[in-house]
């Protein structure tokens, strides 16, 4: 008895043991798996922070899991696979963000940064030199 | 009655810090020695205060002293000491109090170092007080760790398991060190903006403390890192999660900044410059804190639900980095550098350097902070994960890591390029035979894992190089070891994140006892899973074979721990390294008789952790640099007045 419940106790809580897709619920198919891997790793887990279908263990990740094997199943391309979840959860479920007018700030900010702080370096150099010029 | 003794101490710790403010600021003013005097007094006196309530609530922990609603909350009796003694930052409340302890022990430092002019420790004390202030506020309002539970109850709630762990039980003191440290280099930015002293006496007298920042913040990171990687079970080592960017924003900055400090002090050059990176690393230090502490990451929504805390957080953040801002705004222009340099020399390298270190962090702060915005300002949720961070901070860190070796081999106002390149040929010749053999070698065949990893051997030799220019290696100062260590140790990290991300293999398998999983040459065979009683858990303890071409190697032993009190489970992995390789285990759950097994070989993944030690031992040389030669110089006066 003693066993059962600890059976049922570790079961239930929430562990951060990786146990994504193991045994007989992998595609035979094992160019099929690797895509399906491979597309867990892009996706997030919706409910848990920070962590990738891959690596949740959320009983809504493993679900998630088994709906992209389905869907590469049937045939499904990875963009397919992806519209398909982002129709039903949102941007939201992309670790990497579209790319659209509300997130071309994100995208282009870090270069625009570097552009300017280049334009700055090349500004205080070339003042430097000038400097350097005019004391000789 | 220790409760109310804590109690107490926070509040006259409190009215130290005010007067500690204002006697600090006053004495910024030539005459008021007095003020400095009583600025000094204040420090110690609110040192001892600090340290007193911080040994109240230890002292509560130890004793388990449950009528200490924080102590019942995140203690209990089973818990073995170490994490008695470590649940005392384990809390919000908890964590706030080492934040000012560490403080104060910084203050403590500013008063004995007494490094730079009388006006300028005076001044820096002052907006020491002033943080301090804004904290101990902070804490007897919103997170006082002394409230009572009244009846106390008979026993507590325990710890979160996964912080009882001696990696995380000295993550968060390291990483405080350098945060807090950060403040240091704040306070002595503003006390030059002050009394108008930003010359290359003062970088001088700032830099131990940045390097101390620095040093911690290295290790810290570098900690936590190694504690996700063998915790968490599924052998990652960073996932651009918003905590570990909020730690990660101050170390790119506290870098920058110890670069650019280093021509302050040289030339006097970019003194304003310098004077902002101190403004922004601490900034982002408390914005990390905010990030943290507030709540704001799990969900906005959160976050508006109790905004006590993070609203108090958000306006301390508004007025401390407005301020220093402002203060910069009004007084910086008056600092003309004049800095005179030729396009290539070391000074260039220092701006390249600035420029790229300030973007990466620029990117990390736009990539962790977008999602939150976008969320708050639209409603619209958007994730941003490692992918982003691959497009965008990885191309910037590899254009950084190609020029860093340049840098410690070009002069100071005029360099030679043509010279440096020569010395560095050798580098460059190793690094080439590097991409080679990885082509040659490894399978699949990958350019990027070649030209990451050819990146990794130039960076190393190109610092073994510069050593070994600069002299006869046993004959050399301490302190030029310093750059040659850190640019080492970069290089070890990026071939231990170019081995684990590129060419790490990986099985997942549902195993019954007596079956056996394949991985990069390994036979695993599963012997059996009993039930283990530990101190305050109960695991599941795998029993697993290692075969190498048929011979048994080692037994690995990964777990399943349920702590029954705080009702969670954690994984505890099993690692086996060779120190160029890990081999490592995590056990998932039972399913019909079988247990899943998690497997990875991940070649230098422990590269990535030595790197990080080889930086602070770079930072160590560097400190010891500094501080050696004034006690020598100080001994040699001593000598002479003699």
């Amino acid at each position: 008895m003693k066993r059962v419940l600890l059976t049922l106790f570790f079961s239930l809580l929430c562990t951060h043991a990786a146990f994504a897709v193991a045994g007989s619920e992998k595609l035979a198919d094992p160019r099929l798996e690797a895509r399906a891997v491979a597309l867990q790793k892009e996706l997030r887990c919706v409910v848990c922070q920070g962590q990738s279908l891959d690596e949740s263990n959320a009983p809504l990740a493993a679900d998630l899991r088994h709906l992209i094997r389905v869907r590469i199943k049937s045939g499904d391309s990875d963009e397919q696979v992806e519209q398909y979840l982002v129709a039903r959860y949102g941007d939201f479920i992309l670790m990497k963000p579209p790319l659209e007018p509300l997130t071309y700030a994100l995208w282009f900010g870090p270069l625009g940064i570097l552009l300017i702080g280049g334009a700055a370096v090349a500004l205080v150099i070339a003042r430097a030199r000038k400097r350097l010029d005019s004391a000789s | 009655m220790t409760g109310e003794i804590g109690q107490l101490a926070l509040a006259l710790a409190f009215a130290l810090s005010a007067v500690m403010a204002i006697a600090g600021l006053a004495g910024a003013r030539e005459t008021a020695s007095q003020s400095r005097a009583v600025a000094s007094s204040a420090a110690i006196g609110m040192f001892v205060f600090v340290a007193l309530a911080f040994g109240a609530l230890m002292y509560a922990f130890v004793t388990s002293d449950f009528s200490v609603l924080n102590v019942a909350q995140n203690s209990h009796t089973a818990k073995p000491m170490i994490y008695k003694i470590t649940g005392v930052w384990g809390s919000h409340e908890g964590s706030m109090l080492l934040w000012v302890f560490v403080l104060a022990i910084y203050s403590l430092f500013i008063v004995f170092a007494q490094r730079g002019s009388a006006r300028l420790t005076s001044a820096a004390l002052g907006v020491q007080g002033l943080l301090a202030c804004a904290f101990l506020l902070f804490i007897l309002f919103t997170s006082n760790p002394f409230l009572r539970l009244d009846p106390p109850p008979f026993e507590g709630a325990g710890l979160n398991p996964l912080l009882q762990d001696p990696g995380l039980a000295m993550h968060p003191p390291m990483l405080y060190i350098g945060y807090v440290g950060l403040s240091a280099a704040f306070s002595y930015a503003a006390a030059a903006l002050i009394t108008g002293e930003a010359d290359a006496a003062w970088a001088r007298a700032a830099r131990p403390f940045m390097l101390l920042a620095w040093i911690a913040l290295t290790l810290g990171i570098t900690l936590g890192s190694w504690w996700a990687y063998y915790v968490l079970g599924w052998g990652g080592f960073w996932f651009w999660d918003p905590v570990e960017n909020a730690a990660l924003m101050p170390w790119l900055i506290a870098t920058a900044l110890l670069h650019s400090a280093l021509a302050t002090e040289r030339t006097g050059a970019f003194r304003s410059w310098t004077l902002l990176l101190a403004i922004l690393g601490f900034s982002l230090s408390l914005i990390g804190t905010f990030l943290v502490r507030s709540g704001v990451l799990s969900s906005v929504h959160a976050f508006a639900s109790d905004p006590t805390r993070g609203v108090y957080i958000l306006l301390m953040l508004v007025v401390a980095i407005g301020g220093a801002l402002a203060l910069f705004a009004w007084r910086a222009p008056q600092l003309q550098s004049g800095a005179a340099f030729e396009p290539v020399s070391k000074e260039s390298a220092l701006l390249l350097n600035n420029v790229l270190l300030s973007a990466a962090a620029a990117t990390v702060f736009i990539g962790t902070l977008y999602p939150l915005l976008l969320d708050a300002m639209t409603g619209q949720k958007i994730s941003v994960g490692p992918p982003y961070f691959a497009i965008t901070f990885a191309p910037i860190f590899v254009v950084l890591i190609l020029i860093a070796p340049f840098g410690p081999r070009l002069g100071w106002r005029n360099g030679d390029w043509r010279q440096a390149l020569r010395v560095l040929m050798p580098a460059l010749g190793i690094a080439v035979v590097a991409a080679l053999a990885v082509l040659a070698i490894v399978t699949p065949r990958s350019l990027v894992a070649a030209m990451a990893f050819a990146l990794g051997a130039w960076t190393i030799s190109a610092a073994v190089i510069d050593l070994m220019k600069r002299g006869n290696i046993r004959a050399l100062p301490i302190g030029a070891f310093a750059s040659a260590l850190a640019h080492l140790g970069l290089g070890v990290t990026l071939l231990g994140i170019t081995g684990t991300t590129m060419w790490r293999s990986e099985a997942l398998e549902l195993l019954k006892p007596g079956q056996s999983m394949e991985i990069a040459g390994y036979t695993l065979r599963l012997e059996g899973v009993q039930l283990l009683q530990g101190p305050n858990y109960i695991a599941q303890h795998a029993t697993i074979d290692v075969l190498s071409n048929g011979h048994r190697i080692a037994v690995m032993s990964p777990e399943k721990r349920a702590y029954p009190v705080e009702g969670q489970a954690t994984a505890d992995t099993a690692i086996r390294t060779t120190g160029f390789s890990d081999l490592y285990l995590a056990l998932g759950d039972e399913r019909g008789g079988g247990w899943v097994v998690r497997a990875y070989v991940s070649p230098l993944a422990p590269f990535i952790w030595f790197g990080g030690a080889f930086m602070a031992l770079g930072g160590v040389a560097g400190l010891w640099g500094r501080l050696r030669p004034r006690r020598v110089a100080a001994a040699t006066r001593l000598a002479a007045a003699e």
